[in-house]
């Protein structure tokens, strides 16, 4: 029996900003039509280790495949296609504040030259309604929005291309429970009906409940555990549970300035 | 010895930092021009930055370049009645503002408004993940922030100095006819008559270079700033200095290559 290949496989990544190592070898795999939460401390380097897979900053070692094409060894326009599969909705929203969100949510179909200016316009409403937003929220400026809307325009254009891939940045942070609820409620209605692959990276154990499949923890460069979201309370790894749990003793120590 | 040991190594550290920073800013224009000339274009964009360098900055541009050549006028008029010379006053006039005061002045002011403005906008992307945000939405940075203003500010500047060079002869000419008691025909046939092809040439190659440098600057210091709000501020304060010297070290450079032989 053949073995599935994953939709993304990271091995050996490695990456150091002058003598702070923040990934030393991570290893992970996201299967195909999955979603992997991967949480962690702050500062622990998960921001880093999308931000590597996205080819927004370039690792020092390791290899990122997908669809089993390792991303680091193709030519600039070969990895300019793959990156195209993934969509991604930033922690703070990233919406272009000089332009209205319409245009922002059609962003990538345009900057592509799959639609025009006017069936753009028309696609961004189609997109806003999917994420609970009335088509006139397109005719506004992102400065105009609430915290919780930005959240629902920056997923709105980060699925308009229909990417098979979506990555979500502490999608929950800055907002209230049930807003953050509503907007996990979406990434996973979205995740289904794409039936994109998806990672998350969040501190917010309701969250990333809500949007795993499986979840693995980010500890000092290297991935620590792996395994159903589900398990992520009754773990049985001392990090792991001192972590979920938010105790202050265990294994993890902070470093505090006294 | 130790000691100057120690100061051959600090010199050596900042000449190795000045030349890692000239590197770095060389490649980046290198690829913002190489974007200039690439498709996909982004017109849109192009015109907003044109309207933005260019439309916005007139009013600021002609009030410098008029009250300059009102100010040279005056000047000059008390400077060469020394020598018996006050005739020669429309020549200097239009000579000073063509060949420097118009692009200079222009250059300097169009630094100081838009460069600024320049390195705030980008820097404000950086720090708030907007620039990322187009690499993850098929666009390149480097082609949609920074080309088109490469162009707007190398194709804005001259016009400015067109408009520039013609307030400052103006400024000139009502000084010297209204205060001086300069005859009007006389004044703008001396001007006409000593200007030369050369002199006008000179101020908008100057300008065009100045353009490239003010928007360059504008955007690379808003392209590499960090560090939140503080960040951004020293990106503006930088972009708004180096563009100023560099005008100025740039003027010098182009007379020599202009007027010099």
């Amino acid at each position: 029996m053949s073995e599935a290949v994953p939709k993304i496989r990271v091995r050996g990544l490695r990456k150091s900003f002058g003598e702070k190592k923040v990934l030393d070898g991570v290893d992970l795999d996201v299967m195909p039509g999955t979603s992997m939460v991967v949480i962690g401390g702050s500062g622990t380097g998960k921001s880093v280790l999308l931000k590597c897979i996205l080819g927004l900053l370039e690792p020092d070692d390791g290899t990122i495949e997908i669809d089993g094409r390792d991303l680091l060894h193709m030519d600039g326009e070969a990895r300019a296609v793959a990156r195209a599969k993934i969509g991604m909705l930033f922690q703070n929203g990233a919406l272009f504040d000089s332009i209205p969100v319409w245009e922002n949510v059609s962003f990538a179909l345009l900057a592509q030259g799959r639609l025009t200016r006017a069936e753009a316009h028309v696609k961004a409403a189609e997109v806003l309604g999917q994420v609970g937003l009335a088509a006139s929220v397109g005719e506004l400026s992102p400065a105009e929005l609430s915290g919780g809307m930005q959240k629902r325009v920056g997923l709105a254009r980060a699925i308009a291309a229909q990417p098979e891939i979506l990555f979500f940045d502490e999608p929950t942070t800055g907002l209230d429970p049930i807003m953050g609820a509503v907007i996990d409620g979406l990434i996973v209605d979205c995740v289904k009906n794409l039936g994109s692959t998806a990672v998350a990276i969040t501190h917010d154990m309701a969250s990333a409940r809500r949007i795993g499949d499986r979840a693995a923890m980010l500890h000092r460069g290297k991935i620590i555990w792996s395994g159903p979201a589900e398990d992520l309370m009754t773990s049985g790894n001392d990090v792991v549970d001192q972590f979920t749990h938010g105790r202050r003793e265990g294994p993890i120590q902070m470093e505090l300035r006294r | 010895m130790n000691r100057a040991l120690d100061f051959v190594a600090a010199l050596g550290r900042w000449l190795l930092g000045v030349c890692r920073s000239v590197g770095r800013l060389t490649l980046f224009a290198l690829v913002g021009v190489s974007h200039v000339v690439r498709p996909p274009f982004y017109g849109r964009l192009f015109a907003r930055a044109l309207i933005e360098i260019g439309y916005f900055s007139l009013p600021v541009v002609a009030l410098t370049a008029l009250f300059t050549g009102m100010v040279l006028a005056l000047q000059s008029s008390t400077g060469l009645a020394r020598f018996s010379a006050e005739t020669a006053m429309p020549n200097l006039v239009v000579l000073s503002i063509t060949r420097e005061l118009g692009p200079v002045l222009a250059g300097l002011m169009v630094a100081g408004r838009v460069g600024a403005a320049m390195a705030a906008e980008i820097g404000t992307m950086r720090v708030t993940d907007q620039i990322d945000a187009l690499s993850t939405l098929s666009t390149n940075p480097m082609k949609y922030l920074v080309a088109p203003r490469l162009l707007a500010g190398v194709i804005a500047l001259p016009l400015l100095v067109v408009v520039a060079d013609i307030l400052g002869v103006f400024g000139g000419f009502i000084i010297a006819t209204v205060k001086l008691g300069f005859n009007a025909a006389t004044y703008m046939s001396n001007t006409l008559s000593f200007m030369q092809t050369q002199d006008v040439v000179s101020g908008l190659t100057k300008a065009a270079v100045f353009g490239f440098l003010i928007s360059l600057m504008g955007c690379y210091h808003g392209y590499n700033s960090r560090g939140g709000a503080q960040g951004v501020g020293a990106a503006t304060t930088m972009a708004v200095v180096t563009a100023s010297i560099l005008i100025l070290a740039f003027d010098y450079i182009l007379s020599e290559l202009f007027f010099v032989r």
